[in-house]
């Protein structure tokens, strides 16, 4: 029985990402013409994934380390191995629990916004989640890129599901992610000439074994592999597919992917650059350091002004993704320890308050059937359940204390500061005054607004939601305060969270 | 001819002939997909783009007088029988890898291709047109960003 459960727990990586994948092959074969059989066989293969997330990130902690897997027992470099430490594990605990509770979050929306098509929508929205588990997992470089696509092709297909417009940015989302993700691609196959692996531990063995750092080729492989990642990860300026498709994508897809996909591929970068070049090169040889740095201070300032510019909630919450971005790529690169775990930190962090916001805003939209910040007028009265979901997400992206956005905003300020980069320290502060202008401005509406006034609806008739909803079901309220609870856990375990993150850093 | 320019010709051009039509064919993919209005040559132009990256590994892959990389019955023999003898000649095989990475990034620029196809589809359907500035026209009332 010991033995049994001892070949359950070695197996959990590959629960974690074939659960999902053969659930979205079921609901495609049973759901045929059964709308309704979507949703159960989605939640049994999320939940199952979540428990070999759960069982892979207690062995990782437990073995102290790294957890190696084979898939069919091929090792290196013939084989694909998955890779696993302390970051890789709580970023794919994050991806399937977040993938989880949306489903359930998402029940009313789906069958109101996909209708007959759910059982498609649900096999798209398993396999993204698949991908994004796999792409934690591996340490294949090939493999990656696969994986990269098939999450990239899911939401591209997802976002597409929801009105014209939506159409219409999930093409532009085609265009600019193709050409990101074959920037990848190219990068690695200048790896490949140069190492002759795909393995990502065996590159960074290659190449310090041929002391090739200082080859032109790889340096040219590494920043078309940054730049193709910055890409799928709307880095500024490369943003610029992101926030129509975000805001005009279907509300569960939005829900989803704005906690997850650019999240994900920040976690991609620092793997390439800690373990497929190393920190040497990245930090010292490429010589590109202090570029980035600047570059992730522009991101920040820039995703910050645009984000207090818009007077749609949900664009202007995708701005604020922008800004993120540039925190955790810029606390990726400052070169320091403090940094690195900051941009290791937020990714949980950001993770879950953007899906806090994310989930209260769609719940505002829905019930008000304004886009605006006008929507907010008189919310605390009205919505008081929602509103406290919505001001713990908020807190924490100003960064107030007990909340994630604090500390994560501590690292980076920290890490900052060590390296002297005072530019990314004075930016990040700026970042969070001027969220606190934007979410105070809607707290403000939200006591003292009138709610009498009468709401005049959106001009942009594609955001509106074209059926208010008459009241809030509980499947979204649970789920919104679960991600609420989230964002306070992850700030009050941060200095446990950011120990285990240190020591898978640290190489 | 210029004495300079023919031994540019001769050490840098022919030699590596096919990264250079790489990266032309990468560059006439890449000005499509951003200089073009209409949607259909937008998508021409993403798959010149990736055929271009797929013609990069498969020259990677080949070598100058190679032949497939299957090992003949003679010397696989050999091969069992003698473990540490290095008798197989490596340059005689090509290197298969690229090539079967490639069979899978063309089912992934098929689907790619496909996908984006059926969102043109959807788009024409609901917008009338392809024509990008007609699209961005219609959005025009309301259509802020």
């Amino acid at each position: 029985m010991i033995e049994f459960f001892g070949f359950l727990a070695h197996q959990a990586p590959l629960v974690t990402v074939l659960a999902p994948a053969f659930g979205a092959l079921l609901v495609t074969l049973f759901g045929r013409g059964k709308a309704e059989a979507g949703l159960p066989l989605a939640l049994i293969s999320l939940s199952l994934s979540s428990v070999g997330a759960v069982v892979t990130l207690f062995h990782v902690l437990a073995s102290g380390g790294e957890l190696r897997y084979r898939l069919g027992g091929w090792a290196p470099p013939f084989g694909i191995e998955y890779r696993i430490d302390a970051l890789a594990a709580l970023t794919a605990a994050a991806v399937v629990l977040v993938g989880l509770v949306n489903a359930v979050f998402s029940k009313t929306r789906v069958a109101a916004e996909a209708g007959e098509k759910a059982p498609f929508f649900y096999t798209l929205y398993l396999f993204l989640l698949a991908g994004l588990c796999g792409i934690v997992f591996t340490n294949d470089a090939f493999n990656l890129y696969v994986l990269i696509e098939i999450t990239s092709l899911t939401s591209y297909a997802l976002i597409a599901m929801g009105n014209r417009r939506a159409a219409l940015s999930s093409f532009n989302y085609v265009i600019m992610g193709t050409v990101g993700a074959s920037l990848y691609l190219l990068g690695v196959g200048y790896l490949y000439i140069k190492t002759g692996t795909l393995n990502i531990d065996g590159m960074r063995a290659a190449m310090a074994e041929a002391g090739i750092w200082g080859d032109a080729s790889i340096t040219v492989a590494f920043i078309l592999i940054l730049v193709g990642l910055w890409t799928k990860m709307a880095f500024f300026p490369l943003h610029g597919w992101m926030p129509n498709a975000y805001s005009y994508a279907p509300t569960a897809v939005g829900t989803l992917m704005a906690p997850l996909m650019t999240k994900v591929m920040v976690y991609v970068m620092l793997r390439v650059m800690l373990f497929a070049f190393g920190a040497d090169f990245s930090y010292g040889g490429a010589g590109c350091g202090d570029i980035v740095v600047a570059l992730s201070t522009v991101a920040i300032v820039a995703g910050s002004l645009l984000a207090l510019a818009r007077s749609d909630i949900k664009k202007m919450l995708t701005y604020l993704i922008v800004a993120e971005v540039g925190y955790m790529v810029g606390g990726a690169w400052v070169g320091n320890e403090a940094g690195l775990t900051g941009a290791a930190y937020h990714i949980l962090s950001d993770a879950a308050m953007t899906f806090c916001l994310f989930m209260a805003v769609s719940i505002i939209v829905l019930r008000t059937g304004d886009h605006r910040l006008t929507a907010f007028t008189g919310l605390f009265r009205k919505m008081p359940l929602t509103m406290i979901g919505f001001t713990v997400g908020a807190l924490s992206m100003i960064g107030l204390p007990p909340t994630c956005g604090f500390f994560s905003k501590w690292y980076l300020v920290g890490g900052g500061i060590e390296a002297g980069r005072w530019d990314y320290v004075v930016a990040l502060l700026f970042s969070s005054l001027v969220n606190a202008v934007i979410f105070f401005r809607i707290f403000e509406r939200a006591y003292f607004g009138e709610m009498d006034e009468p709401a005049p609806a959106g001009d942009d008739a594609d955001s509106r939601p074209s059926q208010p909803l008459e009241r809030v079901p509980w499947s979204m309220l649970v789920p919104l305060f679960l991600a609420a609870a989230a964002v306070l856990l992850v700030g009050l375990f941060n200095n446990t969270l950011a120990g285990w993150l240190r020591a898978a850093l640290a190489i | 001819m210029e004495p300079a320019l023919a031994s540019f010709l001769q050490e840098q051009i022919v030699p590596k002939f096919n990264y250079w039509v790489y990266v032309v064919l990468m560059m006439i993919g890449l000005y499509a997909m951003i200089a073009k209005n209409n949607l259909i040559k937008k998508l021409i132009g993403m798959s010149i783009f990736q055929t271009a990256i797929i013609l990069f590994y498969v020259s990677v892959g080949a070598k100058d007088g190679a032949g497939i990389p299957i090992l003949d019955h003679h010397t696989y023999e050999h091969a069992l029988e003698h473990p540490g003898d290095e008798h197989i000649d490596r340059d005689g095989y090509a290197n298969p890898l690229p090539h079967v990475l490639m069979l899978t990034a063309i089912v992934v620029g098929v689907s790619t291709l496909g996908l984006a196809l059926a969102i043109a589809q959807r788009i024409f359907t609901s917008f009338g047109s392809i024509e990008e500035d007609e699209i961005l026209e219609k959005l025009q009332p309301g259509g802020h960003d």
